[in-house]
């Protein structure tokens, strides 16, 4: 029988790898796919509680995360794009200067 | 059948989402990622969200992933740029904060009894309600989101000029 708690708890750990993959790696584009997978795990909790509830207005807010992770995935890498064309490096220590 | 399911997807999630935060190459990463997503997308149709399921495939493991992928190839990353270069200690510390956090939430989780889904309409995250909600009630907010996508679009031909 698989209840809520078990979503629940498989969503906290997909996000807690997230935010390991965040503090660990240095690399951007593996933080920037952390990232993503932390906001999946969001949507896991979302579609849980509609399920839940038994209404429908969860999954229209996982609608909207589904566009902000598509936007902020498009204005993400373009930046990663224009960052890579000043200074090729893909670490984020590395890059520590606003200017210049 | 439905938590033998549970069990072997959310395992699937849960190691391909530790392989892609561990890969060194972001290729491999990606690739995993796109794994995670498909399992995400069991799991969404297990808790009855059809139309979200669809669109799980459709704009994170299409989409979006094929993005990264197509950005990464684009970088042309040198072999030495690869080099896995963490500060001193850092898998031990990230590794210690992601252990208590997760203990930490489902502490929190489980503090609540038990509690078990129950029956639903038949039609219940079909494309019929979905949408018919997102057009009636979140109407505005529905017509936001496409103000974002165009700021986005925006946003990314600006990045993307080689000169500003």
């Amino acid at each position: 029988m698989i209840t809520l708690h078990h979503y629940l708890v498989l969503a906290v750990i997909l996000f807690c790898i997230g935010v390991f993959g965040v503090i660990v790696r240095r690399n951007m584009l593996v933080i920037f796919m952390s990232i993503e997978l932390m906001l999946s795990s969001v949507n896991l909790v979302f579609l849980s509680f509609s399920r839940f509830l038994g209404s429908t207005d969860g999954q229209i807010w996982v609608f909207m995360v589904l566009t902000v992770a598509a936007a902020e995935a498009a204005v993400g890498l373009g930046i990663i794009v224009a960052l890579f064309r000043n200074k090729p490096t893909l670490y984020v220590d590395e890059v520590k200067e606003l200017k210049g | 059948m439905e938590s033998i399911i549970f069990y072997a997807f959310g395992g699937l999630a849960v190691v391909t989402a530790l392989l892609m935060v561990t890969r060194q190459n972001p290729i491999f990463s990606a690739v995993w990622l796109v794994v995670c997503f498909f399992a995400f997308a069991v799991l969404f149709l297990m808790l009855n969200a059809q139309f979200i399921a669809v669109l799980q495939i459709l704009l994170y493991a299409g989409a979006i992933m094929v993005l990264f992928i197509f950005v990464i190839m684009l970088l042309n990353v040198r072999e030495e740029e690869l080099k896995p270069k963490v500060l001193q200690f850092s898998g031990i510390l990230g590794g210690g904060a992601a252990i208590y956090l997760i203990i930490l939430f489902a502490l929190g989780v489980l503090k609540e009894k038990v509690a078990s889904f129950p029956i639903l309409p038949a039609d219940f995250g079909y494309v019929a309600p979905v949408g018919k909600l997102l057009f009636t009630k979140y109407l505005i907010p529905f017509e936001l989101t496409s103000v974002l996508l165009l700021v986005a679009i925006v946003g990314s031909v600006v990045m993307g000029k080689r000169k500003l």
